[in-house]
């Protein structure tokens, strides 16, 4: 197997005076989605701000394709080419969708064939290029934070819980677009809590508990396993849905 | 080519846009249509304001960064152009040389400060600010070998901005003298810079500065390094209010420390930019012409209206002229209630 995408070597991440993460090891293979699962509270959201910079991991070790991203700014670190779509998606809502696809294009200017493609997964984005983000709706706004991601080709896509709080209806449009990500050979290290969603789009997976990767694994073999979903999550995913 | 002027940044309301060209006529024209000392003194007053609040909204309303010092940055253009011409040679050169230092130098400071401050959070840049201000005020008053300490500085400039250089008679009955050419000069040296400033906060640099303002985490996630720009914006707003005060120099021909340093124009500028509407640009040249002709005519207007209800009982005292301070307070406060986003966002809620 070649060298992962990201990799993750005992990183400690303390926030205030609690230790969030305890040493978490993780792979994220070049090409594919892995889903990071766990319970809530483990510090699944915590990986994804400690890898994009947003927490200082206080031991371990951060490295993007070879390269030690630890201790580099956050600008820097989405510089490397790491998209980042947050829990609470972080659209700047005074900005128009225009705005806000320009302003995450941070290489230059955007690709027509790529906003093409981004219309196509998210037609409403079109319908309100010139419309202030803010007079969007919660879908429509979570649309957006992925296709500010989607813009240009990153090297990882870390993604947390994008089907969080929508209605069916859109959760397929996030899962088909993530589909058309993923077919495109990209990255993606994915939180998300709906299974089967995560079952999927899922290729690998790690399974998080009290601030450590406590298995990780194919996908398929996890979701093919109740007993083992109910002994790593103590809740069988298949009641999640 | 109008929408081109404007960096493609409309008023986006009808009644705004009246306005704002009504004003816009008024100052161009307003040695003709209200000749008189004192009018086109406050006529270019307020074209100066309208600079200087522009620039703070540069950072207050585009950034979310809270200064004190941006009477300090006024001052600083305004004594840079006092000394330049207490010093050098009259003439055209010692303003070029005045104007320009100021600008350079009240770049600088905002640099200094932002460096110190802004890398750690936009609070103690507040702080800072509040406390640079204070001190550079103190000292200026101190230096009086320098700056005229309390009096100020008198000084000369180029004789064809003064009223005693004339170039023909009369156009319209006002008499063409340097005094009409200065307006002028302080009329386009504010209107480009606005201009400028609207073309700043609409270029991908100014959208930067929105999304800062508005989630400073996601800009810097998206890759933006928010020191940098809230920097570059604390300088360019410096810069700017400091070419105001050299403008406001080259028209008063004398600087004191009352008149371009004191706290209470840093509360003006306050009150004009949340008047107008913060993140506009246009709210300030609303904030900024409502303010300076209440602060020139209020007491006139409160004269003639305490005279119209004399035979009424309590009325006059009331409107007694001796209270128009309580009365612009009044005023401020009833504008922050019924406009909390500023006249400005209000018309364009109504829209």
């Amino acid at each position: 197997m070649s060298d992962p995408m990201l990799r993750l070597e005992g990183v400690y991440t303390d926030i205030a005076q609690y230790h969030i993460l305890q040493g978490v090891d993780l792979d994220v293979p070049r090409g594919g989605v892995t889903m990071l699962l766990g319970r809530n509270g483990v510090g699944k959201t915590t990986t994804l701000r400690t890898i994009m910079g947003h927490w200082r991991a206080r031991a371990g070790k951060v490295m993007l394709d070879g390269q030690d991203i630890t201790a580099l700014p956050v600008p820097a670190i989405a510089r490397t080419g790491v998209g980042f779509v947050p829990e609470n998606m972080g659209i700047f809502s005074d900005l128009t969708v225009e705005e806000n696809m320009v302003l995450a294009a941070v290489s230059g200017p955007i690709d027509q064939a790529r906003l093409d493609w981004i219309f196509e997964a998210f037609p409403p984005l079109k319908t309100f290029w010139k419309n202030h983000a803010g007079n969007l709706s919660g879908g429509q706004k979570q649309m957006l934070s992925i296709a500010r991601a989607m813009v240009e080709e990153r090297r990882l896509y870390l993604i947390d819980e994008p089907t969080k709080g929508l209605a069916p209806a859109i959760i397929s449009t996030m899962a088909r677009a993530l589909r058309d990500l993923k077919a495109q050979g990209a990255s993606i290290l994915l939180v998300e809590q709906n299974f089967s969603v995560a079952k999927a789009l899922g290729d690998t997976c790690a399974v998080m508990d009290d601030g450590r990767v406590i298995w990780s694994g194919a996908m398929a073999e996890l979701a093919g396993d109740a007993a083992l979903q109910e002994r790593l999550m103590g809740l069988s995913m298949e009641a999640h849905q | 080519m109008l929408v081109k002027l404007l960096s493609g940044d409309l008023p986006r309301s009808k009644l705004l846009t009246a306005i704002l060209v009504a004003i816009l006529i008024c100052l161009a024209f307003a040695p003709f249509l209200f000749p008189g000392i004192r009018s086109v003194d406050t006529a270019a007053r307020i074209c100066i304001f309208i600079l200087l609040v522009a620039s703070y909204d540069l950072v207050l309303g585009y950034t979310g960064i809270v200064s004190f010092a941006h009477t300090m940055f006024f001052g600083i253009g305004a004594y840079g152009v006092a000394l330049a011409c207490s010093h050098m040679e009259r003439g055209f050169g010692a303003l070029i040389v005045g104007t320009l230092s100021g600008a350079v130098v009240a770049a600088l400071a905002a640099f200094l400060i932002g460096l110190f401050s802004l890398r750690v959070r936009a609070i103690f840049f507040a702080m800072i600010t509040l406390a640079v201000a204070s001190a550079v005020a103190v000292l200026v008053s101190q230096l009086s070998g320098l700056t005229g300490g309390e009096d100020g500085l008198n000084y000369k400039i180029p004789r064809e901005l003064t009223p005693a250089f004339k170039f023909g008679g009369e156009l319209l009955g006002v008499k063409l003298n340097g005094k009409l050419l200065n307006y002028y000069v302080v009329f386009f040296g504010a209107l480009m810079l606005f201009l400028l400033l609207l073309r700043i906060v609409n270029s991908p640099f100014g959208r930067v500065l929105q999304a800062i303002r508005e989630n400073d985490f996601r800009a810097e996630a998206v890759g933006y390094r928010v020191i940098a720009y809230r920097t570059g914006a604390a300088c360019i707003s410096a810069a700017i209010a400091a070419l105001a005060g050299s403008l406001y120099a080259i028209w008063l021909r004398y600087v004191g420390p009352d008149t371009v340093l004191s706290f209470e124009i840093m509360v003006d500028i306050l009150l004009m930019v949340v008047i107008g509407g913060m993140g506009t640009m246009y709210g300030a040249v609303i904030g900024a012409t409502l303010f300076v002709v209440a602060q020139n005519y209020l007491q006139e207007l409160m004269q003639v209206a305490s005279g119209a209800v004399e035979s009424v009982p309590l009325l006059p005292d009331l409107l007694s002229p001796d209270r128009w301070l309580m009365w612009l307070g009044i005023l401020f406060i009833l504008s922050v209630y019924f406009f909390p986003t500023g006249i400005v966002g209000r018309l364009r809620q109504d829209d």
